[in-house]
């Protein structure tokens, strides 16, 4: 099958600014991929790409196949960094939104998942705590059934129960033709749930491998090498 | 099940080993429908591949088999999950030793550490 995304030595300026440099990667259908990589070494910038928010300096990005467009946008489901849906909505409006925008939203199985999280159903989305905003806008994202779930920074700043039901919330939704990549830097929260890891490094892909493949060619998790690789 | 990861090792290894334990402990007894792959790495919190590899590795063991749309079941041939315990009680006998023999201990310590000196099992035979 093809693949979910590539890229073909991808490069981003921001004037003097090398945000990404001669980028090449390529994730597979099916897998669970940790975009990982210390403050400012690219992440957010090879997401925005990957969804069209930015164009690259050159190279070149693929998803399915395509160049980030119109059809690119109905394939790919995007968590961004932080939150940016209307606070005056309800989790219904919410829904309701999400099925105007996206063909493939799952009404029912968003409705499922929202029912079990026990919302007031009067309360709007800013009115909502930090963690119930994470997990109404994550179950918005993953009930649709996209090819590519691009996830920036999904369980920062929350509680490790709410990490728990983010991490099941992913697991449980994606399926074989799919993949999902992950930025965070909270790696040892995440690294079970991975099948890959890129490391990122001032704009450059430093290391992709599988998690396995680390752990048992340096006896150590990915976090602890991240650890070491990333030491200030 | 109840699941425990080392940070040293990989994940599907560690997969392998604790289903195993389950195995053999009866836990999961012979003849027993497995969960899905999926609820199975749910409740494990992992990736569906790396329980997928692992699913996979224990069938190549002979200690689970698939049924077409039946799903997963542990082995009835109790004579695979016999020596598959062997294996395991050598492995962590192993194991024990080496991390006595990093600590200094002899044989003859082990064997006091383990069962208790002579005198102490005269005493308790009397």
């Amino acid at each position: 099958m093809e693949t979910c995304l590539e890229c073909r030595d991808l490069s981003k300026r921001f004037g003097s600014v090398q945000a990404l440099d001669g980028v090449t990667l390529s994730i597979a259908p099916g897998r669970v991929v940790g975009l990982l990589g210390p403050n400012g070494s690219g992440k957010t910038t090879l997401i925005k790409l990957a969804n069209g928010l930015l164009t690259p300096s050159s190279g070149e990005i693929r998803i399915c196949g395509a160049l980030p467009g119109k059809e690119t946008k109905a394939v790919v489901s995007y968590l961004p960094d932080r939150p940016c849906l209307p606070e005056w909505m309800s989790a219904d409006e919410l829904m309701d939104y999400f099925a105007d925008f996206f063909e493939d939203f799952d009404r029912a199985r968003a409705a499922d998942m929202m029912a079990r999280l026990r919302l007031n159903p009067h309360m709007k989305y800013g009115q909502m705590s930090k963690g119930t905003r994470e997990k109404v806008q994550l179950i918005l994202v993953m009930s649709r059934r996209a090819r590519l779930y691009l996830l920036d920074e999904p369980i920062g700043g929350v509680d490790p129960a709410t990490r728990d039901y983010i991490l099941d919330t992913i697991i449980r939704n994606y399926d074989e033709s799919a993949s999902v990549l992950i930025s965070t830097h909270l790696i040892s929260d995440v690294e079970n749930v991975l099948d890959d890891v890129i490391f990122l490094r001032e704009g450059r892909v430093t290391m992709q491998a599988s998690v396995d493949d680390i752990r048992a060619q340096y006896g150590k998790s990915v976090d602890a090498l991240f650890r070491e690789v990333f030491r200030c | 099940m109840v699941w425990v990861f080392e940070n040293d090792q990989p994940i599907y290894t560690q997969l392998v080993d604790q289903i195993k334990v389950a195995i053999v402990s009866g836990e999961l007894p012979p003849g027993a429908r497995m969960s899905a792959v999926r609820e199975l790495s749910l409740e494990a919190g992992v990736n569906p591949n790396t329980m997928q590899r692992a699913l996979q590795q224990l069938e190549r063991e002979g200690l689970v088999y698939a049924q077409r749309s039946a799903g997963r079941f542990v082995t009835e041939d109790t004579a695979v999950i016999a020596r598959v315990r062997e294996a395991l009680a050598a492995e962590r006998v192993r194991r024990f030793r080496d991390a006595m023999r990093a600590l200094g201990c002899t044989e003859e310590e082990m064997r006091t550490l383990l069962f208790g000196s002579r005198e102490e099992e005269n005493g308790n035979l009397s």
